[in-house]
This record gives C-alpha cells, structure tokens and sequence, in this order.
C-alpha cells in the first residue's frame, strides 16, 4: 500500500481538566474514505480541528501529504478542504458570492474563481438558488454550499465532521453521493459521524474512537466479524421463551437477548454453528420455530459492543 | 494558488486578501439595501433629535448655536460606533464557524483582522460624508478653512481605525454572536458620559472627571477647536480637554499598540 496520506501519532489534548485526546493513533491511506466513529464527546471534532491545523496538539505528531500540522501549517492548508460541524458560510452573501469571495482568498484569479463558481454550482445542483442570499436556504442546501467552499482547491484530503447531522434522508443521500464523486475524483475523505450506516454506506475503513483514543479499526466488514454472527429466532408461541433461551445459551455459550415477547437474539462464536444444527436442536426440545435466520451483525451492534466493552474496562 | 513562501509575498497577499474581504462587507450591504437606508436615516434622526429637542432647552456656554455645538458631538458618536459594528461582524464570523474556515485556508493570516478594519473605514467614511450632509441642512458649518477642517476629519479617521481594532479584539475574545449584540446598547451611554451633547463643566466632580477624560470628549473638543464651532472651555481645564488634538492623537496611538498586537495574537492562536 502506498503511504499514508494522513498520520497521527499520540495525540493528546486537554481542555482544563478534560483529556479530549488521550494517545490517539490514525492513519488513512490515498484515497481512501476514512469514517471516525464515536460517542458525544468522543474527541472527533477535537481530531478533525488538530488535523486541519485550527488547533495544536498538547503531544504527539500528525502530518498531512507528510507536512507537519504545526511547523508546516501553511503547506497542510493548502491541501486541505474543511467542513464543520455547522456551515461556515456568509449568510448575507449569495451562494455564489461565497464561492467567488471564498476562492479570491483561495488565490485564484477573478476570471477563474468565476469559472469555479459555476463549475461547482452547476456540478452540486446549487445553480437555481446561486444568486440568493444563503439566509433563504434550506439546512441541505447550506450544508452542500458549505461542502463545494471547500472543495474549491480540489484539496487532496477532505476532512467533514458530521457533514449530515440534522439532514433529512434526502439531503443525507446527496451529500452522500457528492462525497462518492469526490472519492471516484481520487480525494481522500475523513469523515466524522454518529451515523453508523452513513459509515457503512461510504467509508474504506472505520476507526472507533472512545475517550480521546482509537479503540478498534478496520473495514465494515472486519469489524462485523469481530463479534460474529447474530442468529434471530422468532417462535410460534411466546410461552416457549424460556426453553428456547436454554437451549440457544448450551449452543451460543452466550445468554440470549429476548428482543420481543416472541423473539430471541444472540451473538454466534466465530463459525462452528450451522442453521441446521440449530433448528435439529430445537426440534428436539419440541420448540415450534417461526423463523430462524444467521445475519452478520449490524455496525449499530459492533459499537455498542466496543463502546461498552471500554467502559466496563474502565 | 500561491503559497505566502517570501515576506515580499506574503505581504501583498495580505493586502490582496484584505481588499477581497472589503469587499465582502461591500457584497453583504448590496444584500441589505435595508442597512444603507438606516445609514443615512441614522444621522438625520439623530440631528433633529438631539438640534432641537435638546437644542430647545441647552445653553451653550460662552454662547453660540446648539446644532453648531452639537455636530462635533455627533461626529464623534459616529466614530465611536466603529468598535461596536466590528465587534458584533467578528463574533459573528467567530461563531459560526467562517473564521474557522478563514483560518483553514493558505490565505494570509493577517488578512482577516485587516480586512475586517479596512471595511469598516470605508463605512465610516460613507456615514461621516452622510452627517456633513444633514449638519451643513441645519446650518452647521467649519469656520477655519480647509486645513484645519481636513485635519478635523482625519482625526476622526484615525481615532476611528484605532477603535475598530477595540472590535476585533473584543469580537474574537466573547466569540459569541448573541453576547456581542447584548453589549452594543453599552455604546450609549459611553457616548453620552462626555462633552458631546451638554457642557461638562454642571456634572458632579466624579463624573465630570469621567467624562473630561472620555476620549469621545477629546475628539468633540478637538473637532469643536478645529471647525470654530461654539463650546470651545477655557478656564482651569483637564489635560485632555487643554489640548484635545495631541489628546485624541495620543489615544489612537495608545489604543493601536495595545489592540493590534492582542487581536492578531488572539487570531492566530491555535490552542482551542
Ligand atoms: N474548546 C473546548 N473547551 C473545553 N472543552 C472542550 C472544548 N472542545 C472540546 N471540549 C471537550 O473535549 C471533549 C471532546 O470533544 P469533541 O468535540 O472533540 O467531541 P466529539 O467526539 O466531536 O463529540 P460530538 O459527537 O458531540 O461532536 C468533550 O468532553 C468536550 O466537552
Ligand atoms: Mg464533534
């Protein structure tokens, strides 16, 4: 694999008493999608704000395109497009007034930064609202006018935290297929969210974060299969709960969630279980089984697991 | 796209970056037609207001026209609301996030607290220009000639850039929209605690030292010298009051030595 294109090493953070960042570890490689996955107050916006050069680390190093966030701050930011937790756009200037301001500071020429308002306009379906003042738009269309701001560089890596929060699934499906396009583009995304099918749906690869540092990685997939499969049982009659539970805790050797007044849910040890097995076991304790389906977990259920997991440890 | 690499560069960058971001002040009042009216309602209303409600009840001392006593006084409330419309448009930015994004860009650093002054400059300028306009309708008028007129003027001027860096420091520092708008009500009474509307020489002794050392009292004193208009003390006066021009001069300089170094190291920490 070539080098990564986004690094940090130990980072650490306080506010006063409040350890942000305690030893956070990343790397993301070109042009990949990396989703960054925690609780409130996790540390992601403290991560993205180090990265993108708003911020210095207490310890630790990061590096953008290998430039130093701190000591090469000015080469990092010119590769660099950022999009808040909030959009950061005038609301008293046009749509397109932002993009032509925002790209004179870009440095492009007048003729140009002309040219690449409309462009990105005309590519992000803004060109109807272009000429109206941001305060008349919709939550969608300002996040979407706040996305292609920071696109205007064409930045090698794109950092946006929660770039959906508060967006209805419509406008969630087009910033989604907006960050696809970039990705085909060949820019690499790091990407915050508490959404975890908005990681499902778009990222390469998934660092969870927990209390300032990274507590597992991997692709979607990867991370599923640490905690196995899920088996879901749905019985004819809900009086057979109890045995059901039994017999599903000898095979699983875990004790089964009842997710219904007819329904059981529990975690399968990797491989080993057939669906077979499991319908002949419970045949023969004479339970009626309605419908029994083996599914891989739901990234939901991986955090969940991992988050608890590191507070129990605690 | 240039990276800010020499001291040459970086410089015309800055000034490059600063008249874009002029110019964005000049995008937003195109948007609000709205602000240009109530700029120059503004100093019309505050005219008659003050000419004639107060005009009819006010003696000047040593005698002469009130709306003539009076237009320094407004000129130099119009110069004091630099800091406050600079303060409120920084917190603004601050808190929603586009000066973060100024800050994420390879722009020059210094732009943004330079821009922000240049702009609010040029609006000082309109509204000065507006209120010699509604001053010259009441029969106010500069009886010294144009040096001294013009040197009126461009004390205004430098008092004014002095104080819009006031703004951008406390603007960057409150980083907070709503609080930014609560303290701009405390402009008033900083104005009216002077010599700009009625004679200090009736206040308290507390509160005339107050006033006699208000820097609004200094510029209404300076310009009242300057135009030859009424109102002009004599008698055993406070420094400032004794000699108003080095007063205001020595104010801006004062101000622009704290306030330019706080806001740019205000604008360029990065510790949060
Ligand atoms: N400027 C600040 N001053 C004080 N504390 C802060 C500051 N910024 C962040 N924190 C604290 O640091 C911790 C991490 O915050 P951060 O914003 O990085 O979390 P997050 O993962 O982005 O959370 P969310 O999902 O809610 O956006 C929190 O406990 C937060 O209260
Ligand atoms: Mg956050």
């Amino acid at each position: 694999m070539a080098d990564p294109i986004v690094v940090a090493e130990g980072l650490h953070k306080s506010f006063g008493d409040t350890h942000a960042l305690r030893g956070l570890d990343l790397s993301v490689p070109r042009g990949a999608v990396c989703g960054v996955l925690g609780p409130n107050g996790a540390g992601k916006t403290t991560a993205v704000r180090i990265l993108a050069t708003l911020s210095d680390p207490d310890a630790g190093h990061a590096r953008i395109a290998g430039f130093d966030v701190v000591r090469d701050a000015g080469e990092v930011r010119a590769r660099i497009g950022l999009a808040g937790q909030y959009a950061a756009v005038d609301d008293k200037l046009t749509g397109r007034g932002n993009l032509r301001m925002f790209a004179r500071l870009y440095h492009l020429s007048r003729r140009e930064a002309h040219r690449r308002a409309d462009e990105l306009l005309e590519r992000f379906g803004l060109m109807d609202a272009a000429d109206r003042p941001v305060t008349g738009y919709s939550g969608g269309m300002r996040r979407r006018l706040d996305l292609i701001t920071s696109l205007i560089l064409r930045p090698e890596v794109l950092f946006l935290d929660e770039p959906t929060t508060g967006l209805d699934p419509r406008s969630r499906g087009e910033i989604w297929s907006s960050v696809r396009e970039l990705v085909a583009d060949g820019t690499t995304v790091l990407l915050t969210t508490q959404y975890l099918d908005e990681a499902d749906q778009l990222a390469d690869d998934i660092a969870v974060v927990d209390h300032g540092r990274v507590i597992a990685t991997g692709t979607p997939d990867e991370l599923k299969a640490t905690i196995g499969d899920r088996l879901d049982v749905v019985l004819e009659d809900p009086a057979a709960l109890p045995p059901a539970a039994t017999v599903l805790n000898n095979l699983a050797g875990a004790e089964p969630a009842a997710t219904g007044a007819d329904r059981l849910s529990v975690a399968l040890p990797g491989g080993g279980l057939r669906l077979a097995d499991i319908v002949r076991e419970l045949d023969r304790a004479g339970i009626a089984a309605a419908d029994v389906r083996l599914r891989r977990p739901t990234l939901d259920e991986v955090f969940l697991r991992l988050t608890d997991r590191k507070e129990a440890v605690r | 796209m240039t990276t800010l690499a020499s001291p040459l560069g970086r410089l015309r960058w800055t000034f490059t970056d600063g008249l874009t971001l002029v110019g964005r002040e000049l995008g937003r009042l195109r948007q609000e037609p709205g602000q240009i009216v109530a700029a120059l309602i503004f100093p019309a209303v505050m005219v008659v207001l003050f000419g004639y409600v107060f005009g009819s009840a006010i003696r000047v001392p040593g005698g002469g026209d009130y709306r003539e006593y009076l237009m320094p006084g407004l000129f130099a409330m119009v110069t004091f609301s630099a800091w406050l419309s600079v303060m409120t448009r920084t917190a603004g930015d601050a808190s929603r996030g586009v000066m973060d994004r100024f800050r994420s860009m390879p722009m020059a650093r210094l732009a943004v607290p330079f821009g922000q002054t240049g702009a609010d400059l040029l609006t000082g300028l309109l509204m000065l220009a507006i209120m010699v306009g509604a001053g010259l309708l009441v029969g106010w008028q500069p009886h010294h000639g144009l040096i001294p007129t013009a040197q009126a003027f461009l004390l205004m001027i430098v008092l004014r850039y002095a104080l819009s860096w006031v703004g951008v420091y406390v603007g960057l520092a409150v980083k907070n929209e709503q609080v930014a708008d609560a303290m701009v009500p405390l402009g008033l009474p900083f104005t009216m605690l002077s010599n700009a509307f009625v004679p200090t020489g009736g206040m308290p002794g507390w509160l005339r030292f107050l006033a006699d050392w208000n820097p609004v009292s200094a510029l209404t004193a300076a310009s009242r010298e300057l135009f030859g208009n009424p109102g002009v003390p004599s008698g055993d006066l406070a420094w400032p009051l004794a000699h108003p021009v080095a007063a205001v001069l020595l104010w801006s300089a004062a101000l622009l030595a704290v306030f330019v170094p706080l806001s740019l190291r205000a604008y360029t920490r990065r510790g949060r």
